[in-house]
């Protein structure tokens, strides 16, 4: 496991970790030392912040927000399950796997019981909260405009789907509800941070794991050889920013390099839409499209997209598969996506 | 033993069926509709068959036998998931 991974979460204990002290014991007065710094820290570089707490939920949330500390923390679990079962929960409430989730407490009996139930989870001592932001795994190595806004995306990820979860008609039908804008445009200059860290960041909805450093990928920029594409998309519960890349490398035929969907928007046939612009522009070309897939633990998903998008498998060496679109029609993009598509360069 | 297969394959099958009917919003519909010819299943759907089957029946669809003939009516779902079941 390569633990150089950065973090997209941090989930706190509170007594005695955030403040001094239990607080149904009448402690919790005063903040430890660095904790309003590191949070601060933390939220501009991106890095979601949440709570799992053996507490009295109300109590200790209003006592949070005494502190002006209450914006910060999404999906807290307060409560008395083990502190592992609380991290799942907060884990698939925003969508963020588990290598991907830090936690920090001063309980040596529960930083070992989350180590145990969950290896995955990196794990901190209260202790250190004030070197953790100097870390590298808390450090991206750009600090791009979608994650300043990342806190107030999440936000509108839960709204959605607390939506989703009481709608009571069909999958398509609620997707159909969102009124979801989907925006394909040639990557620009300003967009390299955001597109470096895409391919750092994603790996259930990446194709190949190819990352790119930040001059090959500016190099692609001007390449005659290749279109590379970057999806915003935006719905009715706000602006999801930048979540998807497109590199295809035009030759005798088109060839899908790097197909990235954040994870962000899983579920919402950004990945199909992209392909669906990979079918379009080839046809528009008069190319077929190739696709290279390289599989990886988590990135199964992409594989089905592919494969219901109608690709088929040509050749495999090793763990790298080509895959190639069977089919001759000109698809059309799903009704609940209105996109707009860049032609040409 | 042929008879006990043949009436698993029947809940198979009326399972699966109850899946696309609740999920499509239909009264009724044939095991052997070509769902995406009909429309009623897109590749984002698809997916989600994907991932209903697995979890419905506790199997592990293999990266071969994942493609759009497979899952274009619901007595090919269920042949396959018989098929893995073994």
């Amino acid at each position: 496991m390569a633990r150089e991974e950065k973090i997209k979460c941090l989930v706190f204990d509170l007594d005695g970790t955030v403040w001094h002290g239990v607080l149904s014991e009448g402690g919790g007065s005063e903040l430890r030392p660095h904790v309003r710094e590191l949070i601060k820290t933390l939220d501009s570089r991106g890095i979601i912040m949440s709570i799992a707490s053996k507490n009295d939920g109300e109590a200790a949330l209003a006592h949070l927000e005494s502190f002006g500390l209450g914006e910060y923390f999404l999906c807290p679990n307060i409560s008395w399950q083990p502190k592992s079962e609380s991290i799942k929960a907060i884990a698939e409430e925003l969508g963020i796997k588990l290598g991907s989730i830090a936690f920090i407490d001063d309980n040596e009996f529960e930083r070992d019981e989350v180590s145990f139930a969950l290896p995955d989870v990196r794990v901190y001592d209260a202790a250190e909260i004030g070197e953790i932001s100097e870390r590298p795994e808390f450090n991206p190595v750009f600090i791009t405009e979608d994650a300043k806004h990342r806190r107030e995306m999440y936000i509108a990820d839960i709204g959605r789907k607390k939506a989703e979860q009481s709608y009571a008609g069909s999958a398509d039908e609620f997707l159909l509800t969102l009124g979801m804008h989907l925006e394909l445009a040639p990557v620009t200059e300003d967009d390299l941070k955001r597109v470096y860290e895409l391919t750092v960041r994603t790996h259930q909805l990446n194709s190949t794991g190819y990352t790119y450093d930040y001059d090959e990928l500016r190099a692609l920029i001007g390449s005659e050889n290749h279109i590379f594409l970057i999806a915003s998309l935006r719905d009715r519960y706000g602006d999801s920013g930048k979540v998807g890349l497109l590199l295809i490398e035009k030759g005798e035929k088109y060839r899908i390099k790097l197909l990235i969907v954040s994870c962000r928007v899983m579920s919402r046939g950004i990945g199909t839409a992209l392909l669906t612009c990979a079918i379009r522009l080839a046809a528009y070309d008069g190319k077929k499209l190739e696709a290279e897939f390289k599989e990886t633990e988590h990135n199964r998903i992409m594989y089905i997209t592919y494969k219901m998008a109608g690709f088929d498998e040509i050749s495999e060496k090793d763990d790298e598969l080509l895959l190639e679109y069977a089919e001759n029609d000109m698809p059309n993009y799903a009704n609940y996506l209105d996109v707009d598509e860049i032609k040409e360069k | 033993m042929i008879e006990y297969k043949g009436e698993m394959k029947m809940e198979i099958t009326e399972k699966i069926l109850e899946f696309f009917k609740k999920e499509k919003k239909v009264k009724e519909l044939d095991i052997d509709t070509d769902l995406f010819a009909a429309g009623y299943v897109n590749s984002l759907f698809a997916l989600q068959a994907v991932l209903f089957l697995e979890k419905a029946f506790k199997i592990k669809i293999p990266r071969k036998e994942i493609n759009k003939e497979n899952f274009s009516s619901v007595r090919k779902m269920a042949d396959l998931v018989e098929r893995i079941k073994g």
